[in-house]
């Protein structure tokens, strides 16, 4: 936890308690969104050269890794576990299981969970209503430190006997629920997997609880619902889901660790068990779930369209509306990932069609965002490139959802790259999100600037080769090539990839390393950054009433609200903005509906 | 010129009965989602250039329109209907309507290997005559062939692209799946379901034969052959 310790003292001036309580066992929100932002950064670079690593192999099967060749004779004769995982640099197909596995867990349990409802969450929910902190800041300190020891089982779990997990992130059974079936040297990688990821289901449970609390009980004077920034409402959302759907995974994760380890046979047929069982109590937590993970980068992406293009947000209500009913029907939508798993065919057909249904308010969402940016006044800060970058990708990521949807076309592209291409267009164009929120946030957050120039230079390299290296996924999808293959070579029906698969992994080095500016940017701009005003980008929603960054309790003054969140470019006003807590005759009622 | 636009190209040919079925609603999809994917593309470019910031002009002041809404909410679902009705009959047709095989096979699927059986001279499965083959299995083109998919340790996925055939094979039960191959000629299967170290590279063979050679492997190989029968 160095890294918060360092960062933290940009803002040294406001800390009145010890070190302790300021920095490590705060019950600021704002620290303890701070807290979650930097452990996820941390993880998404861990998760990032994970995936790298799972790109050389089906880029350059089998030939070492770069770098390796400088290791000594004596690195590869000890007994340490990359030794052992990638002798000589050539990474083991059991290396290589583990590789995606814990790329896809790192990835969304630990950075877009922590960032997108940690990180902002915590960091947004009270100032954005006028609170001055969470309804609980004891269990909101809890519920960071309960997804510490997570994290760490989690890294742990590289170097136990055997490495750590290598049944996918989904760790279908009986794969996963034996650990004879592995085939690597002992059960603890598995092992250490469920109980850090049953861990984490009690830090987002602590943390679900007071987004709830802190969102119905503590808005200032005049924060009606119609008056509630979208972001808040897609984490309000989420926390209600992150609630119902945590408890299925987590009561799954113990019925598997008992299957491994204690001679039950929930998942096993041996003993009278059902492996489709875990399927169906894996995806009814993990389509929830990737609602979870999208629905705050749309209410993020919903924030700054408005603010970058003065302009109302386009049908309020037609958003929030959408969010809820993308919430409703993400609960009976799960059959779709199990068209081809043996379940009842004519189930199938009844998943289709929910499948369908849901897809129509994300068109809306999409739609609306359009509507937004008709008739503005249109900025292309880096804040605002990221967000129309992720309105971009999330409509590839929706429209390509359509294909394995329609359970026709999924016989064919289930367990290929399509769905390779698919999830990363949805779950890393979130990403898109993260940096949107950055670059938007990052004032209110550390009280300093981030360089616009370096942030449109990370914006167009990400841009560029995000889209070079997930868009001919899809080509490699509709040829028949398979997820989660070690070595593509092994296919004659496949040689004619191998080209492509060599540029993917190209594209995909270029997008890693064209990370390096965004954190440049970010470490650099916390010490040495432009100081920000209040509210630099002239922004309505509360928290641009509080200083840059807001001290202990937020506000000077409890605020009153007397307007939606966008009211920008209001004619009652000569500005081209009107703050929500800014009085102005005549505008009481006002909504963020429009009239 | 645009021929790279055209990603279909890249489907594996079609060995089935089924495989045009499925290609064609692939096919309506992909034209339907590439005119939405230009029209929003087109729109946020157009917006983004048309709506820059200039100096001096202020943005409408807008909340929205009631009649969108309802266009964009009305247009996507009919859309969406249509693409589920026209997916359910495909679906149905390889999945839940299955013929009666002329040819039954088991497939046993295990770390890493697909094996099968036929029935012997006796036509049953299950008894001392049954055939045991491994890598590769036969089967005759243009008649109904009767997959029993059968597994013993983790789930395995039985794929054939050529025939669009996709069909997981869980422990504990046996599932059946079903085509009528088209082409002669020699096809891959591979595993299409995670199933350990071995995954990569878990493979066998489906062999399409002409009627007259199935009738020669069939009897060389004491295999029961309730086609030849008819």
């Amino acid at each position: 936890m160095m890294s918060e310790v360092s960062t933290a003292h940009a803002h040294a001036a406001h800390h009145r308690q010890g070190f302790v309580a300021t920095y490590i066992f705060s019950f600021d929100h704002k620290m303890i969104g701070r807290q979650f932002l930097f452990s996820g950064l941390l993880m998404l670079i861990i998760g990032g050269l994970l995936a790298m690593m799972v790109r050389w192999q089906l880029g350059y099967p089998e030939q070492p890794l770069p770098i390796t060749g400088w290791f000594s004779e004596a690195f590869w004769d000890s007994e340490n576990w990359f030794a052992a995982a990638a002798p000589y640099g050539i990474i083991s197909s059991e290396f290589y299981n583990t590789l995606f596995t814990m790329h896809a867990t790192i990835m969304i349990f630990f950075v877009v969970m922590p960032i997108m409802v940690g990180a902002f969450g915590n960091f947004l929910i009270p100032i954005a209503i006028g609170a001055d902190d969470m309804a609980f800041p004891t269990l909101n300190m809890l519920s960071f430190w309960t997804a510490v020891p997570a994290m760490i089982l989690m890294l742990l779990s590289f170097v136990v006997p055997g490495g750590a997990a290598g049944g996918g992130w989904t760790s279908y059974a009986p794969l996963a629920a034996v650990p004879d079936y592995a085939g690597v040297a002992g059960p603890w990688g598995v092992n250490l997997w469920l109980i850090s990821l049953f861990i984490l289901g009690f830090s987002s449970l602590m943390g679900s609880i007071n987004y709830i609390t802190t969102i119905i009980n503590m808005r200032a004077p005049g924060m009606t619902w119609d008056r509630l920034p979208l972001v808040i409402w897609s984490l309000f959302i989420v926390a209600i889901l992150l609630l119902l759907a945590l408890p299925v995974l987590t009561s799954g994760l113990a019925m598997m660790f008992f299957d491994r380890m204690m001679g039950t046979h929930f998942f096993l047929p041996e003993g009278g068990g059902e492996p489709l069982l875990w399927q169906h109590i894996f995806w009814f937590f993990g389509h929830p779930e990737v609602y979870i993970l999208v629905l705050p980068a749309m209410g993020v992406v919903s924030e700054i369209l408005p603010v970058f293009s003065r302009k109302p947000i386009f049908g309020y209500r037609a958003m929030v509306l959408s969010m809820v009913a993308i919430a409703f029907l993400s609960w009976v939508v799960w059959g779709h990932h199990m068209f081809q798993s043996g379940m009842n065919p004519a189930l199938g057909t009844a998943f289709t069609l929910t499948t369908m249904l849901i897809a129509i308010p994300s068109a809306i969402k999409t739609f609306n965002w359009l509507g937004t940016l008709w008739g503005g006044s249109i900025r292309l800060t880096s804040p605002m490139l990221f967000a129309l970058g992720f309105v971009f990708l999330f409509m590839i990521g929706g429209l390509s959802g359509i294909f394995m949807g329609s359970m026709a076309v999924d016989v064919f592209i289930h367990d290929t790259y399509y769905i390779v291409a698919h999830i990363h267009y949805v779950v890393a164009g979130i990403i898109f999100g993260v940096f949107a929120g950055l670059y938007y946030w990052f004032p209110k957050m550390f009280g300093r600037m981030m360089s616009e120039f370096w942030g449109k230079v990370h914006f167009w390299l990400t841009f560029v080769f995000f889209n070079l290296t997930f868009f001919p996924m899809h080509f490699l999808g509709v040829g028949g090539h398979m997820r989660r293959i070690y070595n593509p070579n092994q296919y004659e029906f496949l040689e004619h990839f191998a080209g492509m698969n060599e540029f993917i992994t190209v594209s995909a080095l270029l997008l890693g390393a064209s990370q390096i500016f965004f954190l440049l940017n970010f470490v650099l701009s916390l010490f040495f950054g432009r100081r920000a005003e209040r509210n630099p980008w002239q922004a309505n929603t509360l928290e641009w009433t509080a200083p840059s960054p807001p001290p202990h309790g937020n506000f000077e003054a409890t605020p009153t609200v007397y307007h939606g969140p966008y009211e920008y470019t209001s004619p009652l006003v000569e500005e081209d903005y009107l703050p929500q807590s800014r009085y102005v005759e005549g505008a009481v009622g006002t909504a963020g509906g429009g009239h | 010129m645009f021929n790279w636009l055209d990603m279909l190209r890249l489907l594996p040919e079609q060995a089935s009965t089924y495989a045009a079925d499925v290609d064609r609603v692939f096919y309506v999809i992909y034209y339907i989602t590439f005119f939405v994917f230009l029209l929003v593309t087109f729109l946020l470019v157009f917006f983004v250039i048309k709506y820059r910031a200039k100096p001096g002009q202020r943005a409408i002041y807008s909340h929205g329109n009631n009649a969108l809404e309802i266009v964009w909410t009305a247009v996507p679902s009919a859309v969406f209907i249509v693409l589920f009705l026209i997916s359910a009959s495909t679906w149905a047709n390889i999945k839940i309507f299955k013929p009666r095989g002329d040819v039954d096979v088991r497939v046993v699927a295990k770390q890493f290997a697909w094996e099968y059986y036929y029935p012997g001279p006796d036509g049953k499965f299950d008894s001392d005559d049954d055939v045991k083959l491994d890598h590769d299995f036969y089967v005759p083109v243009n008649k109904k062939i009767m997959l029993r998919l059968q597994g013993t340790d983790v789930i395995h996925s039985f794929f054939v692209p050529v025939l669009r055939l996709k069909q997981d094979v869980v422990p504990g039960r046996e599932i059946t799946a079903w085509f009528e191959a088209t082409k002669t000629g020699k096809f891959e299967i591979p595993c299409a379901e995670l199933c350990g170290p071995g995954h990569s590279g878990m493979k066998g063979w489906l062999n399409v034969l002409s009627e007259e050679e199935y009738q020669t492997w069939a009897v060389e190989n004491a295999v029961s052959n309730p086609a030849s029968v008819n």
